[in-house]
């Protein structure tokens, strides 16, 4: 009965419908913004309940896309309205589902002004995502690609820290700059291909020459988002000015959109220049994996090292991505889901923090632990998944990508292994300087516990960090069929390409 | 001899109503006096007639008709641009209706002198031959020139009609000049004429150089560069609702104009013309994009993005396809809704009663106005090109149309661009949601204001529900100019 709902129309729209209550909402400041708050997380907890629907039943043994809808948008141009979702991109849709209310819940109490606008925002922000994720239709994916620009910018500007303007200059500047070369590629596939549907162009085949060109379009827009080095550089001012909700979802989500895309198009469509860049790719990747633990290393605000951990974490996503190999691109899926989680409940963590203190200098705090013992032992999970620690989803994604990579290249896996090393060398010293050793001021003395809401975000991302660790196949399952018709898509579009010449 | 009958008029039934409506207008602005009021009478009137006129055009024959010996063509591509100039213009009137302060713009003949100007840039759209568009182009310049100096107080107004009139006139020669060279070379001045004339023939130099003399007199109307130069202190000097008019309606008229004149007269050459606006609309992209980022003033900078505005549609003209025919006109549809939009707020920036229009002005605007903070943010994101917003989907069709007749270089250049405006459009929501100000703007709204902005941020938000209507409607009319012929 459920299937034949347009569940996806209603998960991707649900979020704006929830912005039109939030307009409606009237009264003084103090009931708008409580009421806002609620509004918000009732109607993204319920988007969340929703998405459910899509996992109880999807069918992992099916190959190819489900819950599809179709409907005419712009007749006889081959641009039509067209959602469903596969086992790469499922995952990440409950993954948008899943932040956005903890995200919501996470700054409850620390956005204090124009709650409304930050909760509208926020609701905008998930529908883009979802949108996005769900597109099937080159031109829809592209509209909520850069939609998402919009209430990010606004989000990082309007609520951000003392360098906000700068930082959301900078996000937006860098990630539309990419996506407008992108914009044009797809221009020039739409003309070929006479569809921007993209089950359609995947089974397209361009031309051996096009395919460089055309992946270079594409690379320029998914390397800023993902971000790949050297055009990670506004990720550390986006995250350290945006409010820590934001960077949840900024590390927990929009990062993964990168990722995503080469997934989705840079390996089925232009698979002969996926092979011919491979190895550019590596290097880049395994640049960003040492280059940026070290620059992690040398950081005295925690939430630049977690941002930089991040582009490091992506690195190894990317090592995997063109591995083209099975494992390798399980884990790479593996890993953005993992980082997701981790990624967001870290960001929560130096927010919890921060709103006692108002500081992100490591030098500020230290035996936070004796302080905040239930608070320590979420930390320490959690940095204990992003070094890998086995038993956490960290490892799984992290192993995956190097069995891949090793197939590829020996050296390869050797240069990402160390970034393994140094990983867990930054994120075992920032948590002995902040939670070790003596408390450090009185300041840190008197900082209160961890209230119930804030253990109410860390145990979901805890129980799921656990769970995929140790059940990965649950993940992987869901997975596996698509990732080999990604591959198959490959091998035939190598095939096809070959056979014309 | 040609037969004349008054079937033959029928065509041009909708400027022949608003030219009626004008005439008696000037009687009821004679001898009604000088007073605000009747001002408003007037407004009121003008702004029916349009509404009148609007209906004839929309319900008019669908087929390709011409009038006056071939004079006028009336099309679905003349009913689709006649369509958005008189929706620029009446969203324009209604704006004027309620000004407050020491405007000096209350007075019967302004509204007056629009509506003719209104008639000039219908009969632009339409003109099908040199003699017509010559003095559909002066009938709609004459009134302009003296609105833009209506603010007989005011030295910047009286510089920018001044400004305004001179290069103006520059152009009109230059037009008048190649017009003239063209009809040397093919012996009429019929643009149907022109083309059959061309056919085949092999093209001597002073046919192109008569070519590029008209396009670039059309190009100074358009405020391509490099003939942009007037556009931004006529946009400062003149009056705000002055410029709002100037922002939307004879762009689009203009641009339309180009259209029938390359498609039409000069359509079996494109190749001949095609890099003339790829090299216009380069430069008016490229100038429009760095040139706004320097503005302090809110007046300039949207002068200069006009200019960039204007490169974006040329890049699909500069295709000569229909598919480049059916983006110019995509595109003109989002910048009307965006230019009304946009002027409905610049027109109520006033402080104590002054007009304030520094883009400074806005800082903190949506703490002091949240309402009208939104609608501006959505027009800048539009005009920056941002999804889902209708912008976005002009630059689509236009590099669409680009790409497909190989002009690549052109659609890189053109979205990087668009990245540099994106830079200056960002400035205004910064300042408006980023910042905090001591000295909030004035309140109140006035209804018309409400209104246009209303309907513009509906046209603009839900664009894309829409887009298929549009790009039928859009692709009939390119269909009806190409075959014109």
């Amino acid at each position: 009965m459920i299937a034949n709902w347009p569940l996806l129309t209603i998960i991707t729209f649900l979020p704006t419908i929830g912005v039109l209550f939030l307009l409606m909402i009237r009264g003084d400041d103090e009931a708008v913004s409580r009421n806002a708050r609620y509004v918000a997380l009732w109607v993204s907890g319920f988007t969340f309940v929703i998405s459910l629907a899509l996992v109880l039943n999807f069918d992992s043994a099916r190959s190819g896309y489900q819950f599809e809808e179709f409907r005419e948008w712009l007749p006889n141009t081959g641009i039509s309205y067209h959602l469903g979702v596969d086992g790469i991109s499922m995952p990440f849709i409950l993954l948008s589902t899943f932040l956005t209310p903890l995200a919501i819940l996470a700054s409850w109490k620390s956005i204090t002004v124009r709650v409304r606008e930050y909760m509208i925002a926020f609701l905008v922000l998930e529908t883009m995502m979802v949108g996005m994720f769900a597109s099937l239709d080159m031109l829809m994916f592209y509209l909520f690609f850069e939609g998402v620009l919009i209430p990010m910018f606004i989000i990082i500007g309007v609520w951000g820290g003392a360098r906000r303007v700068y930082a959301a200059y900078k996000f937006f500047l860098y990630t539309l700059l990419g996506s407008v070369l992108m914009l044009v590629c797809m221009l020039a596939m739409y003309l070929e291909a006479g569809t921007t549907d993209i089950p359609g162009m995947t089974a397209h085949g361009f031309s051996a020459g096009m395919q460089t060109l055309l992946f270079l379009g594409f690379f320029a827009s998914f390397a800023v988002k993902v971000p790949m080095w050297p055009v990670h550089t506004w990720l550390p001012d986006a995250h350290v000015e945006a409010p820590t909700a934001g960077s949840m979802i900024l590390a927990g989500v929009l990062l993964k959109m990168g990722g995503y895309g080469f997934i989705r198009f840079s390996l089925p469509m232009f698979p002969l220049a996926s092979e011919l860049f491979a190895p550019l790719i590596f290097t880049l990747s395994i640049v960003a994996v040492i280059y940026t633990s070290l620059v992690a290393l040398a950081q005295s605000d925690m939430k630049k090292l977690i941002a930089y951990s991040s582009v490091a974490h992506m690195g190894f996503v990317t090592i995997g991505i063109f591995t083209l190999t099975e494992q390798g691109i399980a884990g790479a899926m593996f890993q953005m889901i993992s980082h997701g989680l981790v990624s967001a409940a870290l960001f929560f963590c130096v927010g919890v923090v921060y709103d006692r203190l108002h500081t992100r200098e490591i030098d500020a705090y230290g035996g936070v632990a004796q302080v905040m013992p239930r608070y320590a032992v979420f930390f320490m999970f959690m940095m204990l998944a992003s070094v890998g620690l086995p038993g956490t989803s960290g490892f799984v994604g992290e192993m995956l990508v190097l069995v891949g990579a090793w197939k590829a290249s020996s050296w390869v896996a050797f240069f990402a292994a160390t970034g393994l090393v140094l990983g867990a060398t930054y994120m075992l010293w920032l948590y002995r300087r902040v939670m070790f050793g003596k408390v450090v001021s009185a300041e840190v003395e008197v900082m209160d516990r961890i209230n119930g809401r804030e253990i109410f975000i860390f145990v979901p991302l805890t129980i799921l960090v656990l769970w995929f660790g140790v059940y990965p196949a649950s993940l992987l399952d869901v997975m596996a069929g698509s990732i080999q018709q990604v591959l198959d898509s490959v091998a035939a579009g190598g095939a096809l390409v070959i056979a014309e010449r | 001899m040609v037969q004349f009958s008054m079937v033959d008029m029928l065509p041009a039934l909708p400027e022949i109503f608003l030219a009626a409506v004008a005439l008696a207008l000037v009687l009821v602005a004679a001898y009604g006096g000088e007073s605000a009021r009747n001002a408003r009478r007037v407004t009121r009137l003008a702004m029916a007639g349009i509404a009148v006129s609007m209906i004839m055009v929309l319900s008019g024959n669908a087929g390709s008709l011409s009038a006056f010996g071939g004079m006028f063509a009336a099309d679905s591509f003349g009913a689709y641009m006649k369509v958005l100039v008189m929706v620029g213009t009446f969203a324009a009137l209604a704006m004027s209706l309620r000004l407050g302060g020491n405007s000096q713009m209350n007075k019967p003949e302004y509204s007056l002198l629009v509506l003719m100007a209104l008639i000039g840039m219908m009969l632009m759209i339409s003109a099908d031959n040199l003699m017509a568009l010559y003095m559909a182009v002066e009938l709609q310049s004459l009134p302009l020139y003296v609105v833009a100096a209506m603010r007989t107080n005011s030295l910047r107004s009286s510089e920018a009609g001044l400004k305004y009139f001179l290069l103006g006139a520059l152009s009109s020669g230059m037009l008048l000049y190649g017009a003239s060279l063209v009809y040397g070379f093919a012996g009429t001045t019929d643009f149907d004429g022109i083309r059959l004339a061309l056919e085949g023939r092999e093209l001597a130099p002073v046919f192109i150089i008569g070519m590029v003399f008209m396009i670039s007199g059309l190009a100074f109307k358009v405020s391509a560069a490099p003939f942009h130069m007037w556009t931004p202190d006529v946009y400062e000097g003149s009056p705000t609702v002055v410029t709002a008019l100037f922002a939307i309606a004879p762009k689009v008229a203009a641009i339309s104009m180009m259209m029938r004149l390359t498609y039409g007269a000069f359509g079996g050459i494109a190749d001949q013309w095609s890099q003339v606006l790829v090299a216009l609309s380069v430069a008016s992209m490229v100038i429009g994009a760095l040139g706004a980022i320097m503005q302090t003033d809110i007046k300039r900078m949207m002068a200069y993005s006009s200019i960039a505005h204007m490169g974006y549609a040329l890049a699909g003209l500069a295709a000569g396809t229909l598919a480049g025919a059916t983006g110019v006109m995509i595109y003109m549809t989002g910048y009307v809704f965006m230019g009304a939009g946009t002027f409905a707020i610049i027109l109520l920036m006033r402080r104590n009663g002054d007009e304030a229009t520094r883009i400074t002005d806005l800082t903190g605007l949506s703490k002091t106005h949240p309402m009208l903070a939104v609608g501006l943010l959505v027009m800048m994101f539009s005009m920056a090109g941002i999804p889902p917003m209708a912008g976005f989907f002009g630059k689509w069709y236009v590099f669409l149309a680009a790409v497909e007749a190989g002009l690549v270089p052109l659609a890189v250049i053109g979205v990087v661009t668009s990245v540099v405006g994106a830079f200056y459009y960002l400035r205004i929501i910064r300042l408006m949601y980023f910042e905090d100000t001591d000295s909030p703007l004035d309140g109140g709204v006035p209804t018309a204001n409400r209104v246009v902005l209303g309907v513009s941020l509906a046209v603009i938000l839900l664009f894309f529900a829409g887009l298929g209507t549009v790009l039928g409607a859009a692709e009939t009319a390119a269909l009806s100019l190409m075959t014109s012929g």
